[in-house]
């Protein structure tokens, strides 16, 4: 428990003219789950892309075993005993789980691949993990979450002594999520040690044992978890004093009584989402909660004309309303950010700028161009009001950090001043610090009069920002709560169906 | 990563400079060109010499842009077809389909010149019409779509002919072609215009965003409400066009329709053109000036091979090494390795 397997010590690492990482450390023991934490941009992400050797750090020290040692690529690191599992599932979809468990250490004879032990190492390894699935299956015809797991059990199969988990349960439900915390308690027990990154703080007071807080790349504080509060965590990754907004319930999420927007009868489409009644109001947040695969993405897709419903009707402010397509939502004035930022939100190669004017400009139409100096204005704004942290308004957005890419995704969506807005996971994958603007964000657009549907897997969440709380599972609403009855407990009971809500 | 690293103690002086060029990517295309202008000027010391005869201008570098007017043409469409995410094979033989049916309208002197042009252009956009609904409604992949066209293009052309090589006298149309304009020949200003409102469209108008995005994302673009179907189809409407336009000048040029030879092998000339030029086969970002100078480039080749007396069946060959070197180095990757051969290893 002691022994100091790797240590990470002062690393500096500079992008242009942003300094990523600033003197940041890390100290990691055998035989522990170590949670690694900090804001957006705090440089989490880049201190493990150095450790994985995807980037060389300008000045520092990496002591593995008591051997200093420089990787230059995710392949020397794993040589090394260091294994990785991305925030963004990295798997090719169109291979079987064997395959992309064993890619390039595919079990040869003469050259030739051996399928059926291959297809033996790959349900060995996904026994491992507890689960039970056909690794002959195509890895892109699988739920997020067996993905994800897919490539955990891809990490682990190499000979690791150091893993690194990048927001590994950010798609995972809350059974997936507790037999992977029995699974690296079990590899922690066999001597592995595990970096933990997430945003899920529950997750980590269950499961680690130690934790390091960095803030602006630098290195703040190293901390046994059982000695460290959470009000003191958050404020170390914050570096300001937090207030109660964690906790409490603001007077802001009360229910609103504006007249109404939009309203969805019995809207549903088969195989999709069975037929689920839905109203919003001015200036009311509506919270969507129910766990993964519950239909909550669906409710939203639908009402934005992503997917067709083939049931029901929905009118907008008191007209019936048929929604095609994204282009017809939006002329109604509704808005979207998807769950699923990089297939479904960013241009990757396309400029912040690009990124945010696109859905506003879609809106005018191909003719009456943002003059540059407009666009040039309203960037700014944006870029300042919600705190996005960018080299430059021209720099690519993949090159930010995954929190401020969802703000500038927001800020798309804010830019074409919709009346309703839908936002599927707004704070997925992002950290507390950028969560809690953005939720702030959120209720301020409530009292401008702005109706907002907000899906979440984030009770805590919900429960902070929502006035009213539908609850779906199975793909049906099961439930409404709304005002002293939106609370973690209450909703979490209608989710389990402990008892018929109303 | 070491090599690229600014060391303090020995400053590269060419620091500045290449941080200007990294944000220039017309940069290695142009390269290439004036690489290649270079070695045809040693070769032949009057390669680019002008002179002024019967008032019009004369001379290799005038000859180039006449002569590369047809590839400049398909480039500018098959760039935003690149753009988009597809690729356009049916450039060719839509040159040959609408350099038949102009043939065929040329003949008939009770038409007027206007619909001896805007008819093939009509058809030819038909054509452009048919690949994009291929590909957006029936969801068929751009490189399959268009290859209906290309291998029956040509027989559609033979068929409007009735597999003759129809010749033609019609002043006005072989104009097109061969006439000049203020002592410079006449394709050049049609280049010019194509290019100034493609330009224009596409920078002066969202389209340019809205083609970059669909090319880049395209659920992302739809979910944001560009009508990323639309975009898609245009993209083949305006390739089409263009290879209409290309197959009117090759036309002209001959003063025949001709099913077989028009716009043969151009296709890969023109995204040959794109690639060089800098527009990623993937989709997204895309540079028509970098497109022109590929383009430029592949001209520039063909007409060294000519002066080289290069045998035409061997030309392709050559053609190929210099268009494989532009492409190396375009390549940051491959610059890098080299760079490293060269320079003494730095210690770690």
């Amino acid at each position: 428990m002691t022994r100091v397997l790797l240590e990470l010590r002062d690393i500096v690492k500079t992008f242009g003219s942003v300094k990523a990482l600033d003197r940041a450390s890390l100290t990691l023991r055998a035989g522990e789950i170590h949670a690694l934490m900090g804001e957006n941009g705090a440089g989490k992400s880049t201190l493990i892309k150095v450790l994985t050797g995807v980037h060389a750090p300008d000045a520092g020290t990496i002591v593995l075993d008591g051997k200093p040692i420089a990787p230059r690529s995710p392949r020397e690191a794993e040589q090394a005993g260091i294994s990785t599992v991305y925030q963004e599932v990295n798997l090719i979809p169109t291979l079987s789980i064997a395959d992309n468990l064993l890619l390039g250490r595919q079990p040869t004879r003469l050259g030739w691949i051996r399928r059926r032990e291959l297809v033996r190492r790959a349900e060995a390894a996904v026994a491992r993990l507890g689960l039970e699935i056909d690794v002959t299956r195509a890895v892109g015809a699988c739920p997020l979450a067996i993905q994800q797991m897919v490539a955990i059990a891809r990490a682990l199969d190499i000979r690791a002594r150091v893993l690194v988990l990048d927001e590994p349960t950010s798609s995972l439900d809350e059974r997936e999520v507790a037999s992977l915390f029995d699974l690296l308690r079990r590899l922690r027990g066999e001597g592995l040690a595990i970096v933990l990154v997430t945003h899920f703080l529950d997750q980590v007071y269950a499961v680690s044992d130690r934790i390091t807080v960095l803030r602006n790349g630098a290195f703040v504080g190293e901390h046994e978890t059982s000695e460290l509060p959470r009000r003191r965590l958050i404020e170390a990754m914050l570096g300001r004093d937090f207030g109660d907004e964690a906790d409490a319930r603001p007077a802001a999420a009360a229910a609103a009584t504006g007249k109404r927007l939009l309203e969805a009868r019995g809207i549903g489409r088969r195989g999709l989402l069975s037929p689920i009644d839905l109203a919003l109001s001015e200036g009311e947040i509506v919270g969507l909660a129910g766990l993964l695969g519950a239909g909550r993405t669906e409710t939203a897709r639908l009402l934005f004309g992503l997917e067709a419903a083939d049931s029901g009707a929905i009118t907008i402010g008191g007209q019936a309303a048929v929604l095609r397509s994204p282009r017809d939502a939006m002329g109604k004035g509704l808005a979207f950010c998807s769950e699923d930022r990089r297939a479904e939100g960013i241009l990757p190669h396309l400029s912040v700028r690009e990124n945010l004017i696109l859905a506003m400009q879609a809106g005018r139409g191909p003719w009456r161009l943002l003059p540059r100096r407009e666009q040039d204005a309203l960037v700014d704004h944006y870029i300042r009001a919600l705190g996005i942290k960018a080299p430059s308004p021209e720099a690519p957005i993949h090159t930010l950090s995954g929190g401020n890419q969802q703000k500038v995704l927001l800020a798309r969506a804010l830019a074409t001043q919709p009346k309703i807005l839908l936002l599927d996971e707004p704070t997925r994958g992002i950290d507390v610090g950028a969560k809690l603007e953005i939720e702030r964000l959120v209720r301020s657009l409530r009292e401008r009069g702005m109706s907002v549907l907000f899906i979440s897997s984030d009770l805590d969440e919900l429960v902070r920002t929502c006035g009213r709380v539908a609850v779906l599972r199975d793909r049906r609403k099961v439930g409404e709560l709304a005002g002293d009855d939106v609370r973690p407990d209450k909703i979490l009971s209608v989710i389990a169906h402990e008892h018929d809500a109303a | 990563m070491s090599t690229t690293r600014p060391d303090p103690l020995h400053p590269d002086p060419l620091h500045k400079l290449r941080a200007y060029f990294a944000g220039f990517p017309l940069l290695w295309p142009l390269v290439g060109l004036a690489a290649l202008l270079l070695f045809n000027v040693v070769y032949h010391p009057g390669f680019l010499a002008l002179e002024v005869r019967d008032g019009h201008l004369y001379g290799t570098p005038v000859d180039l842009l006449h002569q590369g007017a047809k590839g400049i043409l398909l480039a500018i469409g098959m760039t935003l077809v690149i753009a988009s995410g597809g690729i356009d094979l049916s450039v060719g033989s839509v040159m040959a389909l609408a350099g038949a049916a102009a043939a065929l309208l040329a003949k008939r002197a009770d038409l007027p010149l206007v619909a001896v042009i805007v008819l093939p252009l009509l058809l030819a956009a038909i054509a452009g019409l048919w690949n994009g609904l291929l590909v957006t409604r029936i969801g068929i992949q751009p490189i399959i779509a268009t290859l209906v066209l290309m291998t029956s293009g040509r027989g559609l052309a033979m068929l409007l002919t009735g597999g003759q090589n129809p010749a033609f006298d019609r002043s006005g149309f072989i104009f097109l072609g061969n006439g000049h304009l203020l002592g410079l020949p006449f394709t050049i200003y049609l280049v010019a215009a194509a290019l100034t409102t493609a330009g224009l469209l596409l920078r002066r108008t969202a389209l340019g965003l809205f083609l970059e995005s669909t090319g880049d994302n395209e659920r992302a673009s739809r979910a944001s409400g560009v009508d990323a179907r639309l975009v898609k189809t245009a993209v083949y409407v305006v390739s089409g066009v263009c290879a209409g336009l290309a197959g009117l000048v090759a036309t002209s040029n001959i003063k025949q329709a001709d099913p077989i030879r028009t716009g043969e092998m151009m296709e890969l000339d023109a995204i040959f053109a794109v690639v060089v030029g800098g527009t990623a086969l993937t989709g997204g970002r895309f540079t028509l000036a970098g497109s022109v100078v590929g383009a430029l480039l592949i001209q520039t080749l063909t007409q060294t091979m000519f002066y080289l007396g290069v045998p035409p069946p061997i030309a392709p060959v050559p053609k190929a090494i210099i268009v494989l070197a532009v492409c190396l180095l375009q390549s940051a990757g491959f610059r890098r390795d080299v760079v490293g051969l060269v320079k003494r290893p730095i210690r770690r």
